[in-house]
């Protein structure tokens, strides 16, 4: 509202027409100390308000917050990093905004330089650094961060995937710490790697509560998470696909992704074979899945409608993007459908597992036995 | 050892108190952003902090040429000591509510992400002020020392009324700089109006011109409802020899207080929601 809205509102009286609106509304949770809850749920469901609400930026408008011991929140990392000082200089402005004190930085100053990777440009004044060595060092102040209750963002969803896993299991020490996390994301394998419990949130509302992996599932199959349906919509000269859609059948360890692809193929082309390449959410290759390598879409007017099964034995929780290509030859390529299909693997391949899944150690769980 | 309290509970907009203790228990943190501001200001400056000099003396000699040609009376004193000593203070005044007013809007990636006292980022803006005033304050000694025969220097004044005046400027500053602080994170219009109002108030103030040279009590009593006509008066009379007009000086520091009062009163009323409006 601008100054003179506000002075002529004075002078409007009764006719503004304002509805409330509530971001949160009846949320009421215990989180027992030492426990580490992950809150998950669409866009503008409120997770962000709730932990707003929760660090204290902003008040609620009723209810209340009891918090028995320190909440730091980490809702970005490097909050106030300045380009103008050096590594060194922001890392003690740094930890002093995410609440360290002075001596708790000077006496972990050493293991966050040592974590973060920077120590040849200590005192380079920060805008000469690469965006990537900016984040390390931004992560290693707020990895060092030790509160009794933190309170996290989606700060974990940057960075690189190895820089990540070092970062999640400096949270899991935290966690067997005894502090209490209070995470947020919408990673849902971080989520079910992290937590033991989680809050699914649904238009301002708790939606369900309870053990992670239960609360993940239901949140998958409640909305249109992934998008396992694609359709074309640019025109094309060249053989290309139409429409792809998928499915997951089967249970873990053996769950097949179906794919029905519909390409439209053309009079002058070449016999072609396709391919699907499977990537994971870093975007890793996992696989590259080819149903026949004989050149076998024929030329013709048609469209074509072909269904193929990719087996997923082994593949570990997460989410998995999927490439659709198709040409006469690996060198020559009629259509590439990047990324075009996004799905989800919720359980582990390994049914009795109960410790996480790392992609550090590989996608895929191979089936293996003591003879 | 975390800077917040150990147990408390987040409740809809509390009532109004000071939050003095709150904002002690977050003094490292105003600590580390006034040493931000007073680093990052004189950054890749090949001059550095001899800016903080710089400004008054450049201002010091235009208006001290000015005033001898236009023949304004300076209370006895050498033209160039009567304005700088002033301008010392008006740099805290003018550089302190000018920095409050945006610091909010420069610190808005801070404010929307962590929480922590909200006023200590006016009064960070108040003490990166002090920070040039205290290096201008030694030119100001120097200045004195060389100006002594022809002035009427009292050391029990100095010594008494110097921080009086310090800080009697001081509160004013943060007074005035944490109002403009909120109402500019609402009403952006005041961007444009603090500048502007600190040229105006500027003239104003017996920067450059002694108040004695208003004949008509009326036009001294408008005068002396400015909070920096006290600071300046009382520091200037360490060394002027002249007697205090000690009614102007009590209303100018009645306003001093009152714009104090109703600064902070305004920023703790609507600092719930400057993460929202940042």
């Amino acid at each position: 509202m601008s100054m003179r809205e506000s002075i002529t509102s004075v002078f409007k009286r009764g006719n503004s027409i304002s509805e409330d609106f509530y971001a949160l509304k009846d949320i009421s949770f215990n989180v027992e100390a030492g426990e580490c809850i992950g809150i998950i749920g669409k866009n503008g469901a409120g997770k962000s308000t709730l932990l707003k609400v929760l660090s204290r930026i902003t008040p609620p408008t009723t209810g209340s917050i009891i918090s028995r011991g320190r909440i730091a929140s980490l809702l970005e990392v490097g909050t106030g990093f300045h380009p103008e000082l050096t590594g060194r200089e922001n890392v003690l402005l740094n930890g002093s905004i995410l609440g360290m004190s002075r001596k708790e930085i000077q006496a972990k100053f050493d293991e966050i330089i040592d974590f973060s990777g920077v120590e040849n440009f200590l005192d380079t004044p920060l805008k000469f650094y690469s965006s990537g060595m900016q984040l390390r060092l931004a992560f290693s102040v707020a990895a060092f961060l030790e509160p009794e209750i933190m309170v996290i963002d989606e700060v974990l969803a940057v960075g690189d995937a190895e820089f990540q896993k070092k970062c999640m299991g400096k949270m899991e020490d935290v966690n067997k710490n005894g502090r209490t996390i209070i995470f947020v994301s919408h990673d849902l394998n971080a989520v079910q790697n992290l937590c033991k419990s989680a809050i699914l949130l649904k238009d301002g509302k708790i939606f369900l509560t309870g053990e992670s992996g239960m609360v993940i599932n239901n949140y998958l199959h409640a909305g249109s998470h992934a998008s396992t349906t694609w359709t074309q919509k640019e025109g094309n000269k060249h053989p290309h696909f139409n429409t792809i859609n998928v499915k997951i059948e089967g249970k873990q360890p053996h769950l097949k992704l179906v794919v029905d692809s519909s390409i439209k193929c053309m009079p002058e082309m070449a016999a072609s074979f396709i391919s699907y390449d499977i990537f994971s959410k870093l975007g890793t290759p996992v696989g590259q899945a080819i149903p026949n390598l004989d050149p076998f879409v024929k030329p013709s007017g048609e469209v074509v409608n072909i269904t193929t099964q990719i087996d997923l034995n082994g593949f570990i929780p997460g989410d998995y993007y999927l490439d659709a290509w198709i040409g006469p030859h690996f060198s020559e390529t009629y259509d590439w459908q990047k990324e075009c299909i996004e799905f989800s693997i919720v359980e582990s391949p390994q049914l009795t597992r109960t410790y996480p899944h790392y992609p550090a150690h590989g996608f895929i769980v191979p089936e293996s036995r003591n003879l | 050892m975390y800077i917040c309290p150990v147990e408390y509970e987040i409740k809809p907009h509390q009532k109004l108190n000071l939050g003095l203790k709150e904002i002690w228990l977050f003094r490292e943190m105003l600590f580390f952003f006034t040493w931000r501001d007073i680093k990052v200001k004189y950054k890749q400056t090949v001059l550095g902090f001899l800016w903080a000099i710089i400004q008054p003396l450049v201002l010091m000699t235009i208006f001290s040429l000015a005033g001898s040609a236009l023949s304004i009376p300076s209370e006895n004193l050498p033209h160039p000591l009567f304005t700088f000593s002033a301008l010392t203070l008006w740099m805290i005044f003018s550089t302190g509510i000018t920095n409050s007013g945006n610091s909010m809007l420069n610190n808005a990636n801070i404010i929307r992400k962590i929480y922590f006292p909200r006023l200590i980022i006016p009064i960070s803006s108040v003490f990166t002020a002090l920070f040039d005033f205290f290096m201008a304050f030694l030119i100001l000694i120097g200045m004195l020392i060389f100006y002594h025969n022809r002035i009427s220097f009292d050391w029990v004044k100095f010594l008494l009324l110097v921080p009086v005046s310090i800080s009697i400027t001081l509160i004013s500053t943060f007074g005035i700089g944490s109002l403009l602080a909120a109402l500019t994170i609402k009403y952006r219009d005041f961007r444009y109006v603090t500048p502007f109002l600190v040229q105006a108030l500027m003239f104003l103030t017996p920067v450059i011109y002694p108040i004695s040279m208003f004949h008509f009590l009326g036009s001294k009593y408008v005068l002396a409802c400015n909070p920096m006509y006290s600071a300046i008066e009382l520091f200037r009379s360490t060394f002027n020899g002249q007697v205090l007009e000690l009614r102007l000086v009590g209303i100018s520091m009645i306003f001093a207080l009152m714009f104090l009062i109703s600064g902070i009163y305004y920023f703790r009323k609507t600092e719930a929601y400057f993460a929202d409006l940042a």
